[in-house]
């Protein structure tokens, strides 16, 4: 069946299995591996993507079911060919990725919520971030990161009293 | 794993739905947000012939808030239930419950509707329907028909919903001003299926004595169910520390845990025995 949707800012028309997740489309059939597949059943968050601004899990969507959408992937998190957006500034500044591999979802998933919630507490990005597992970091460098980043989130507002 | 084949249809019109899933006699499954179905297409727990997509169906997607309660269409996401701020007032019970189910990702997708067929036994949604004694609008090739929570949900992972039948929106019952509530869940982890929880509320009459109480237990036992022997506990009581402690016993005595790899039956009678007393402790200091 063919599936038509934007990633990032691209639109992309693509034939597929109806079975085919939205994250073996990304990777196989557009080419864009940053999106890792970790548990492929919904339990790892490793490819966590944007789909009409909110975060999700793509293995738990089928690439027929994001027809029409609007995709945003680890690729479309950097400003422009070899710059860094301010997430992946304060991950690697932090060390707060070691193998790598869950290091994508931790992106997407960091980078909706603050979009969203530019002024999240700590609390509310720790549970928003214990849909992600990460099995190198114990966490707190990338608590440290998001805590970090989340500043450059929030110029255009202001802090809700 | 990757799921079974399938074929795959996104119908425009509920009538077409149904005439889908009627013409597959059993072998088509709906899907709407598929948070948990994916996961069993990909363990190849099932193995439909067709998926049909709710999400062209028009009308499904509103929280509707009136004189006779909440009503929440079938394709609304948890996310939106978080987001509706009217719900604080309208039903906190149930927006409590909400932040306890499963993750941030999921609740982006995950639906009334899909939880309500999907029937699992830790489901909160499912432990707020029965404690608020919530009735299920369902469509199907005869017309339309409503069915009370305990008539709805039939056993562990399974409904009163025929194969070509689907649900139209839940509602909950109006939620008075003054009413005490907890919601308390026990998972190991942030996220995880529920081992056990406990939805209650009680009214109060003029002296502070409870009335109309509802306790209902999901994640601890077939399927959600409301704890009348502890109810009667409450009924007629001023709830303090000792009325709160004969509760939460009637209410372990009640259940029938079941065994198995996440907890042992016992662990989880006395589990709820500390969520009852916990949460009524909480509600009387509201």
């Amino acid at each position: 069946m063919s599936t038509h949707f934007e990633v990032n800012g691209r639109p992309v028309d693509t034939a597929v299995e109806p079975r085919t997740t939205l994250a073996d489309c990304l990777r196989q059939q557009l080419g864009l591996n940053g999106t890792h597949v970790g548990c492929e059943h919904g339990v790892c968050g490793a490819c966590t993507v944007i789909v009409d601004g909110k975060a999700v899990r793509s293995c738990l969507l089928l690439a027929v079911q994001a027809d029409g959408s609007k995709v945003t992937t680890v690729e479309g998190l950097a400003p422009g060919v070899g710059q860094l957006g301010p997430l992946q500034i304060a991950f690697k500044k932090h060390h707060a990725l070691q193998c790598g591999f869950c290091t994508p979802g931790f992106l997407m998933t960091a980078h909706a919520l603050l979009t969203d919630e530019p002024f999240a507490d700590k609390a509310r990005i720790r549970e928003v971030l214990s849909g992600n597992v990460c099995r190198c970091t114990g966490y707190l460098a990338i608590m440290d990161a998001v805590l970090d980043a989340q500043r450059a989130y929030q110029k255009e507002e202001k802090a809700v009293p | 794993m990757k799921a079974p084949q399938f074929e795959y249809a996104c119908p425009e019109t509920i009538n077409e739905a149904i005439r889908l899933l009627n013409a597959h006699q059993g072998g088509a499954k709906l899907i709407a947000g598929g948070q948990s179905l994916l996961p069993i297409l990909a363990y190849r727990l099932a193995a439909p012939s067709l998926l049909v997509d709710v999400r062209k169906l028009p009308g499904l997607d509103s929280i509707k808030i009136g004189g006779d309660g909440v009503c929440l269409g079938a394709k609304v996401r948890w996310c939106d239930i978080e987001a509706d701020g009217r719900l604080n007032r309208a039903h906190p019970l149930l927006k409590a419950a909400v932040a306890h189910i499963a993750h941030y990702q999921i609740r982006n997708r995950g639906t009334v509707g899909g939880s309500l067929a999907h029937a699992d036994p830790a489901a909160e949604l499912l432990g707020i329907a029965i404690a608020c004694e919530a009735e299920i609008k369902i469509f199907g090739p005869a017309g339309e028909r409503t069915v009370r929570a305990d008539e709805f949900i039939v056993d562990a992972l399974s409904t009163c919903l025929e194969f070509d039948e689907l649900v139209v929106e839940m509602r909950l019952p109006s939620w008075p001003e003054g009413r005490r509530w907890a919601f308390e869940e026990f998972a190991r982890r942030s996220g995880d299926f529920a081992i056990a929880g406990i939805a209650l509320y009680f009214d109060q009459d003029g002296e502070g004595r409870a009335c109309n109480s509802r306790v209902g237990v999901f994640g601890a036992s077939r399927h959600p169910i409301r704890l009348p022997e502890a109810e009667a506990v409450l009924n007629g009581c001023v709830i303090d520390v000792a009325t709160a402690a004969r509760a939460s016993r009637a209410a372990a005595q009640t259940v029938e845990p079941p065994d198995d790899i996440y907890a042992s039956a016992q662990y989880r009678r006395a589990l709820i025995e500390a969520l009852t007393e916990r949460a009524l402790l909480r509600a009387a200091s509201q």
